[in-house]
């Protein structure tokens, strides 16, 4: 059956039959470079997911202060909670294991002035570790140090939009600005790939904030960086513990749900890549549809062409083919076409996938699409296999017509 | 060399049965050149068809040169055909993407024959139907009558007990016809047992024993004195 004749012959029939040889070879290639070129795009899609929800560190519980809903230990409810310089101390002191940073976050809306420049923008009030958690990039001088943090110093880090707009683009570093009446030095400025908003914002020491509103103990947020090595497990346990520790230390109700919230980049991380999956596995869907599309596709050209060649087959029956000739010679055709063109298909989609890279990360979300080879060989093969198969069926039905039926067909 | 006794054969059309064949006995000595004669519908195809073991009869014995033929598989029918028959038809019948040399080669090729031999063979055959300068060419290139020759080399090529050719001259001008009788009498003259059906009272005269069929029973069967088509032929 694999003899040289045998292909030799094969060769014969499809360089003599190019359209029909051009157009099963096409169905095949076109299916599978769109199988790859979609699967590779869902997966570019759930990498601009990962970095979109990648951009700050995923080791981070952010505590909001909230309003108490149940009295409780005789206080009323609807009381404003704060939080205090101490409640940093405390958790850090009750969670030894799980803590390996803990800051907090003043937020504040301020007119901010260099020179005729004004504007208003987000100063937030951080300690040194606040770098990590946002993982904000330095472009120029320093983050906020814990010099700055314990000796209360008029030092500011900008972003890179606030320099933009107050100095033109010029260097800010050294220069002096005006935040909300008080005068601070510009000491580093930074970029973040949390997008626009985050670099229009000021990092100043939250002990200097505190400072200025007429030295109060009272902060907004809490940023508490846990060990990476505890996992989602140990994340969530912490988060669990938190909460019941600051409801106690607060006289909160153990049933409300009101006093403080707490995000934790832990459980969101879970969540979206749970989403990220069900992403893909859309994709997937439908790149798999496409191969069925393509599966479709082959077999109906296959009918046709056993139903073109009905005549020929006949003839070769008449001159002493064999039914297992007939069905090998059509089958060994066009596996050798789906072979061949899969393939050709299969590294075009791989080239595309290459060439559009970055390309399409600005406007459509897709980042550095890409295919593992497993799988592209797998839809490759899955659509040989089920070429043949479809060749297989008419072949075989061509092969039971005879002779004369086959040849009185013009 | 053919022996068939009580043929019968009948088409099922819908729900009538249309009866062709109604008790064919017949036989063929080796080297004989027969013409089977009758008006359409007189069962003289379907006789041919059975002779090639392209279709079945009903019932009735068939020997062809002392082998019986009877109860085959299409597998064994391919092989018997291509060891012992050779078929010419009235459309040629060769494969329109190959050429003249290739189309003779393909009874060579289904028997397992090496390409090298195939083609000192079927160019042999080409040269003896006087189209060795055309080996090369498509079917599209040929004349009808050029077509039929190459079909007569391909059908000579494997060397076959019996030759059955199918209104062989049906579709060629007169002209044509002769030259391509003329061909047939020269094979027949080399000791081929060769069968025609046809209904061209001309044609059948070129051959040396007619039967006539007639609504599915032989009528007539005489040998005649042969009309050599070469008189005709330049």
């Amino acid at each position: 059956m694999f003899s040289r004749d045998t292909w030799r012959e094969i060769f014969i029939t499809l360089r003599k039959n190019k359209l029909r040889t051009f157009l099963s070879g096409f169905t095949v290639a076109l299916g599978i470079l769109i199988f790859i070129t979609l699967f590779g795009m869902g997966n570019g899609l759930v990498n601009t997911f990962n970095d979109f929800f990648g951009d700050d560190a995923t080791n981070v519980i952010y505590i909001f202060p909230g309003r108490t809903s149940i009295p409780y230990k005789g206080y009323k409810s609807n009381r404003n909670i704060e939080f205090e310089n101490s409640d940093l101390t405390d958790i850090e002191e009750t969670f030894p294991m799980f803590v390996e940073h803990i800051s907090p976050r003043i937020f504040r809306t301020v007119t901010t002035t260099y020179k005729e420049e004004s504007n208003d923008y987000t100063t937030i009030g951080v300690d040194w570790g606040q770098q990590f958690a946002e993982k904000t990039i330095i472009m120029q001088g320093r983050y906020i140090n814990q010099r700055d943090v314990e000796g209360r110093t008029r030092n500011a880090v900008i972003g890179r939009l606030v320099e933009v707009d107050l100095f033109n683009g010029r260097n800010a570093i050294g220069k002096y600005i005006d935040i909300g009446g008080s005068v601070f030095k510009v000491v580093g400025v930074f970029q973040d790939d949390g997008g626009d908003n985050e670099e229009r914002q000021i990092y100043i020491p939250y002990t200097t904030r505190q400072l200025i509103e007429k030295n109060t103990d009272e902060i907004g947020q809490i940023v508490v960086q846990f060990k990476p090595e505890l996992g989602y497990t140990g994340a969530m346990a912490f988060e669990k513990n938190l909460r019941i520790f600051l409801k106690d230390k607060k006289f909160i109700s153990p049933e409300d749900q009101n006093g403080f919230f707490i995000r934790n980049v832990a459980d969101n991380l879970k969540q979206n890549q749970d989403f990220a999956g069900v992403l893909q596995m859309i994709v997937s869907i439908v790149a798999f549809g496409t191969i069925i599309a393509g599966i479709i596709g082959i077999s109906n050209i296959m009918v046709y062409v056993v139903k073109e060649r009905t005549k020929e087959i006949g003839i070769r029956k008449a001159i002493g083919a064999t039914p297992k000739r007939v069905i090998g010679s059509i089958l060994l055709e066009s596996v050798f076409i789906t072979t061949v063109s899969g393939f050709i298909g299969m590294l075009i989609g791989i080239g595309v996938l290459k060439w559009i890279g970055d390309r399409l990360k600005e406007d459509y979300f897709i980042t550095s699409p890409y295919i593992s080879t497993g799988v592209a060989i797998f839809a490759t093969v899955i659509l040989i296999f089920f070429g043949a198969l479809a060749g297989y069926i008419p072949a075989r039905r061509a092969a039971r017509i005879k002779p004369i039926v086959a040849l009185r067909n013009e | 060399m053919i022996e068939i006794k009580d043929l019968h054969k009948s088409y099922q059309m819908g729900s009538n049965s249309l009866h062709v064949l109604k008790g064919i006995d017949f036989k063929v000595e080796a080297g004989e050149l027969v013409a089977i004669m009758g008006s359409s519908g007189s069962g003289k195809s379907t006789l041919l068809n059975i002779l090639g073991m392209l279709d079945v009869a009903d019932s009735g014995e068939y020997v062809l040169d002392g082998l019986p033929i009877k109860n085959l598989n299409e597998t064994k029918a391919a092989n018997y055909r291509n060891k012992f028959l050779g078929f010419i038809f009235q459309s040629f019948n060769l494969i329109n993407y190959k050429t003249a040399l290739e189309n003779v080669a393909l009874p060579l090729y289904y028997q397992g024959v090496n390409r090298k031999q195939r083609e000192e063979k079927s160019l042999e055959y080409l040269e003896q139907v006087g189209l060795k300068e055309w080996s090369h060419h498509l079917p599209s290139e040929l004349s009808g009558g050029q077509k039929q020759r190459v079909a007569v080399a391909r059908a000579m090529v494997a060397e076959p007990k019996v030759l059955l050719a199918d209104e062989l001259t049906g579709a060629l001008d007169s002209k044509t016809s002769y030259e391509v009788m003329d061909l047939i009498q020269k094979i027949n003259d080399q000791g081929n047992t060769i069968l025609v059906v046809t209904h061209e009272d001309d044609i059948a005269h070129m051959c040396k024993r007619i039967v006539h069929l007639k609504d599915g029973v032989i009528v007539e069967d005489k040998k005649i004195e042969q009309v050599r088509a070469s008189q005709y032929v330049q």
